[in-house]
């Protein structure tokens, strides 16, 4: 508890949908080239969440043209036009480094099963998607 | 002696800490946080009656039975409940303040450059590495046990003797320390609150002096 709370206050983000590491996020970042401005994605599994406030980060970690790219964002910055949860990941631990010592197949994280129906499951992520 | 030739504008106040802001470019700002004033203006010096020019300014509150007579008496000439902690700033336009002025965060705009004064936190009894930044000795290669020792402090029958001020080892920190031109990011005169670019010294709670940039344009 600082004494400046209020003042963190106003640059936290509420728009922020919960995910933790393991799932694959689509992150559209706002580019700005010169004048003009667009949104990039940048999409890839979460393989941490560090910090707590507003100096949070999370990295995420994909593999472009056989190179694996890793993207820390502060979770709170504007750049940031949304995030999109694309799947919640299987997994049990909260840092995935060991998937950089990984590849192909068995960099791939399951998906999480929720303990419902799987059709009510399936309907479910597909509505998400929507 | 060119000293007092400058108008000096300060404030003194309480860190609160750090913590990080975005500005208007998205780029990440990290900034401490100051509580600064509300200060008062306990005493105004004056070329003619102390051979100098001042201004006296005082910050925090103070149960008033604590406070000796003397101090009481000097409050009470100014006008106001007694406080922690005086200061003196010399400039110039000393003869513009008035006995009992407050003087608030809004004493500052964003972007002005400042200097930052506070009691640095103490280290305790510091080896040569941390307190001098030595490099230390090699921790392989057959070093034996002097890893972070300082080496030769000296020649032997010449000079015979170790030169004054050799950096050793001792107690660090706890010292007071002037941060240079910093900027200020944001004022917030509503809480008082002074947004400072950048480390400001002393620990959270501890009490700064916030002044215009004695360097610098």
């Amino acid at each position: 508890m600082q004494k400046f709370d209020a003042l963190d206050k106003a640059s936290l983000r509420d728009d922020i949908p919960a995910f933790r590491a393991g799932d694959t996020l689509k992150v559209h970042v706002k580019v700005v080239e010169g004048t003009r401005s667009r949104v990039q994605v940048f999409q890839g599994v979460v393989i941490r969440r560090h910090g707590g406030g507003i100096g949070e980060t999370f990295t995420v970690r994909k593999i472009s043209f056989g190179v694996g790219v890793e993207r820390t964002f502060p979770l709170h910055t504007p750049i940031i036009d949304h995030i999109e949860v694309v799947t919640r990941g299987d997994v049990r631990r909260a840092k995935l480094y060991y998937l950089r010592g990984l590849r192909g197949k068995a960099a791939k994280i399951r998906e999480k099963r929720d303990n419902v129906p799987a059709k009510a499951g399936a309907a479910k992520t597909t509505a998400k998607k929507a | 002696m060119t000293v007092a030739q400058k108008t000096v504008k300060g404030v003194l106040g309480e860190k609160l800490g750090m913590t990080q802001v975005w500005d208007a470019d998205n780029r990440l700002i990290p900034v401490t946080v100051v509580q600064a004033g509300p200060c008062v203006v306990t005493q105004v010096r004056a070329d003619e009656t102390d051979g100098y020019a001042a201004v006296q300014i005082a910050f925090g509150a103070i149960d008033p039975r604590k406070v000796n007579k003397p101090m009481s008496g000097h409050f009470e000439k100014a006008g106001v409940t007694p406080r922690r902690h005086l200061v003196e700033l010399r400039t110039a336009d000393a003869g513009d303040y008035e006995l009992g002025q407050e003087i608030t965060a809004d004493l500052f705009e964003a972007g002005q450059r400042v200097d930052a004064t506070g009691t640095t936190k103490g280290k305790g009894f510091a080896g040569v590495m941390k307190r001098h930044g030595f490099h230390g000795v090699s921790s392989s290669h057959g070093a034996h046990r002097n890893h972070r020792k300082p080496g030769s402090i000296g020649g032997c029958s010449t000079p015979g003797r170790v030169f004054k001020g050799m950096r050793m080892a001792g107690r660090m920190g706890g010292v007071r320390q002037t941060t240079q031109n910093l900027t200020i990011h944001a004022v917030d005169a509503e809480k008082g609150l002074l947004l400072i670019k950048g480390a400001v010294p002393g620990p959270r709670g501890g009490i700064v002096l916030i002044r215009t940039a004695a360097k610098g344009a």
